[in-house]
Parts: structure tokens; sequence; C-alpha cells
């Protein structure tokens, strides 16, 4: 079933891979590059654990043909600390208690990485619609809430 | 959860999309966005035998924005189009829709053109189109053709779009003067298609008076239902009882069929007001919600 010969920047790194056109990004991710921190739950694009980066933008990695996006950069949760370590996002998160069994968390880092770039400065109704893809079933939200806005507040500080 | 095998196609030219899908016949489904699509491939409620993808036709992306309206080509996400401020200063209802659409993760892909052709009576797109009185441009080997939105709605999930065809852009007329517009609606959440919604477009003329109110409704109907309420005056409530009249929403497990018509007299009379308060106030920029 391997057809296509792809490549896909993955946090940087360029990767190529032969895929069928049938792989969806998150099975891609997962199996062919092992990358596992991108979580998979629904497969239809609601519950947005699978949310990932593409050329910057938070996309549904379960929604997204791998051969489609050949060539362009992708940022999973993996991509998301640096040199120093955690992301200001990845830190609030962990301060504010915004996960607890962990499974929607990738997705939510990614979704709020996205969301406090094109907005550092969102009101709690922005927070709130700019997660609202992403479903929770440990938190009840409110931490994560919190995390969003103590990233933002984490990165104003550090800039 | 995984989609059937296909054939797939990736042109970079229109041309040879509509080769493609000249020879795909009804085999053949086009894949753009893909935030409709590939939920149904993945839970496969469609198994088409050839994808073309169109993803790498750049030119589809092209978004004109004229003083008579706005063309949206088939690969202009809603992401786009949301964030286009001219855009929004040439027909702000657009922005009003796409906020409702979904999330931002589904709007940096899904693409408007899409959303038309997927024809989901519950979308805000199509009744966009059909109360702005815009029109489809589609596309075969040889051959295009323009569609009115009226004509081009046929059913719930289905588009007046032939095997071999191709959308390649869909045209959103202009606001006019002392012309407002909004969109109001009620989901269970933030982001779920709408269990009820209407748009407005109210026009007033140079005393401020209502010359012209027409609605489209969601969510009540295979298709987006149109209403003109011009013969109302600025009686919002007597122009939401006649809609209530004319719909004939159906229950399902989210709604009950009385509780849709109670939503679409309040919501009627929500976006009428939101738009006729835009109106005078002349800037074009209504209320959503």
């Amino acid at each position: 079933m391997s057809g296509h010969e792809i490549t896909l920047v993955v946090n940087g790194v360029a990767r190529r891979v032969s895929v069928p056109a049938r792989r969806l990004l998150s099975d891609c991710l997962r199996h062919d590059l092992g990358l596992t921190g991108t979580h998979v739950g629904c497969e239809h694009g609601v519950c947005g654990c699978c949310t990932v980066l593409l050329d910057g933008e938070p996309v549904r990695s379960c929604l997204t043909f791998a051969v489609t996006v050949d060539g362009q950069e992708i940022t999973t949760v993996e991509g998301l600390a640096g040199p120093d370590g955690m992301s200001a996002v990845q830190r609030a998160f962990a301060e504010c208690h915004g996960l607890q069994c962990g499974f929607c968390t990738p997705g939510f880092l990614c979704t709020v990485t996205a969301l406090l770039r094109e907005n550092p400065a969102p009101t709690e109704e922005e927070v709130v619609e700019g997660v609202s893809g992403n479903l929770c079933r440990c938190t009840g939200y409110q931490n994560i809430i919190k995390a969003v806005h103590r990233a933002a507040d984490l990165m104003a500080e550090e800039s | 959860m995984k989609p059937a095998p296909f054939e797939y196609h990736a042109p970079r030219e229109v041309d040879a999309a509509l080769d493609a899908l000249a020879e795909a016949g009804a085999e053949g489904k086009v894949l753009a966005g893909g935030q409709s699509l590939i939920p149904m491939l993945n839970m496969r409620l469609a198994a088409p035998a050839h994808l073309v993808d169109i993803n790498r036709v750049s030119a589809l992306a092209a978004v004109e924005t004229t003083a008579r309206g706005v063309r949206v080509g088939a690969l202009a996400r809603h992401a786009q189009i949301f964030r286009s401020a001219p855009v929004a200063a040439v027909q702000p209802l657009l922005r009003q829709a796409l906020g409702l659409v979904a999330h931002p993760a589904i709007r940096s892909r899904g693409t408007v053109v899409g959303s038309l052709v997927h024809a989901d009576p519950a979308a805000e797109l199509p009744a966009v189109l059909a109360l702005l009185g815009g029109s489809v441009r589609l596309a075969a080997r040889g051959a295009e053709r323009e569609v009115a939105a009226r004509d081009f709605f046929v059913g719930p999930m289905e588009a007046a779009i032939r095997p071999g065809e191709l959308a390649v852009s869909a045209f959103f007329p202009a606001l006019g003067a002392r012309s407002g517009t909004a969109f109001a609606e009620v989901a269970r959440r933030h982001g779920d298609y709408a269990l009820a919604g209407v748009c407005a477009l109210v026009v007033l003329d140079e005393d401020l008076r209502v010359s012209a109110a027409r609605v489209a409704c969601i969510g009540v109907g295979p298709v987006p239902l149109v209403l003109d309420v011009s013969g109302h005056g600025a009686d919002w409530a007597s122009a939401a009882r006649a809609v209530q009249d004319e719909a004939e929403p159906e229950a399902d497990i989210h709604a009950t069929a009385e509780y849709r018509r109670h939503l679409l007299g309040v919501l009627t009379e929500r976006a009428l007001r939101a738009a006729a308060r835009s109106a005078g106030s002349d800037d074009g920029e209504g209320e959503g919600g």
C-alpha cells in the first residue's frame, strides 16, 4: 500500500516517508515517524486531541492526509519545547494543573500555542472560544483557561 | 475509522484537475479542505474510488474583492476569509457567519466553497450565499457555468454539481448603501452545527425607513429557507411570526420541531433588529451571536 514518497518537515527536521494516499497525517506521525505525542481520539474532528501546527496554523491531523501536506512544516507537541526546556504554554499548563490524565494535552498545547501567537493577550471569552474545539474529560476546563492566561503572562514577561 | 483505499490525483493546474474529474466520473470526489469529506471517509460514509486533491492548484486560492462583491476561490480557507479586512468591508456577513463556523483548527483548513458544495442544511455559509443572492461557478472539461444560489442548493447535503464538475469559486454580492446584516444562531455547544440559525439583510431608504428586509434560516428545512419580510416594516416581531409560519422544522435527537420553531422566532427578531441597527449606523458592521 506504500506508494507516495513524501517529505514532511516535522519539528524542524525533514523526514522522508513512503505512505499510501489514505494515510492520515495523525497516523503518519505516530506510526511512520514514531512521534506518539500526537494523540488520536475521535478521528472525525470533534475531540481536538490530534491538533498539530501546519505551517504554524492549528489543524486536525486526523482530518488531513499526509500526502496533501507533502513539503509543508509540521510542529507536534514534541516540537514545542525549546533548547532551554518547556515552552511557556507547557510550563503554564503544569503550573496551573491544566491537565490530569494528559490524553487531550498535546492538542490543547498546540491549539493554545497558535492562539497566543495570533492573540498574545486574549480576553476570557477569546480564550474560551479558542479552546472550544478541544475536549477534556478530566479537568472541567477551569484550570486550562487559567493556564492560557498564565501562559500569556509568562510570554509577555519573557519577551 | 480509516478511509477505504482510493486512487489519488494531485493536479497543479485547474485543467489537470478537470481532466482527472472527467475520467473519474461519478466515482470521483474533490478534496479541498477535507473538514467534512475526511470525517465521512474515516467513518466510511463515503468511499470514492478517485480523490482529486486540489490543494496544489494555487490559482484556486484567489480571493477577489471589488465594489460589486467578493469572489472566493475554491481553495480559500475559512480563516483567510474570516481575517480579511477588505472582504469584511465589502460584505460583513461573511465574517459574521464564519465566526460561528466550527473551531479555529477546522477554520484553518476548511474552505468556503467546500462548505457550499457540502450543502449541510445546518451550515452557515449556504444561507449567506442564498440570502445575498450569490452564485457558484462550476467548471468541467471544456465548459463553465454559473449557478445561482437558489438553484444550487437542491436538498440536504445535495448541491447542483454534476460528476466531472469542479466548483472553482463562489461570488458573494457586496452590501449596498444603508444596508446591514447580522447572523444569530443557537447551538448546543460553541462551534457545533446550530439547532436553528437566521441571517438577515435589512436595507433602509433615505429617510431610514425599512425598504427591504430578508432572512435566510438554517437547520429548519432541507435547504436554506430564504424569506422576504419587507412587508412588515420595522415590526420585527410580526416578521418573526411570519417566518415561524412559513418554516416546517423537523424534530431530531437534539431538539423538537416546536423548539426549533420557537428559536426561529427569537432568532429572526434578533437578527433583523441587529441588521437594521447596523444599516442605520451606516458602517455596515452588524452583530453576530
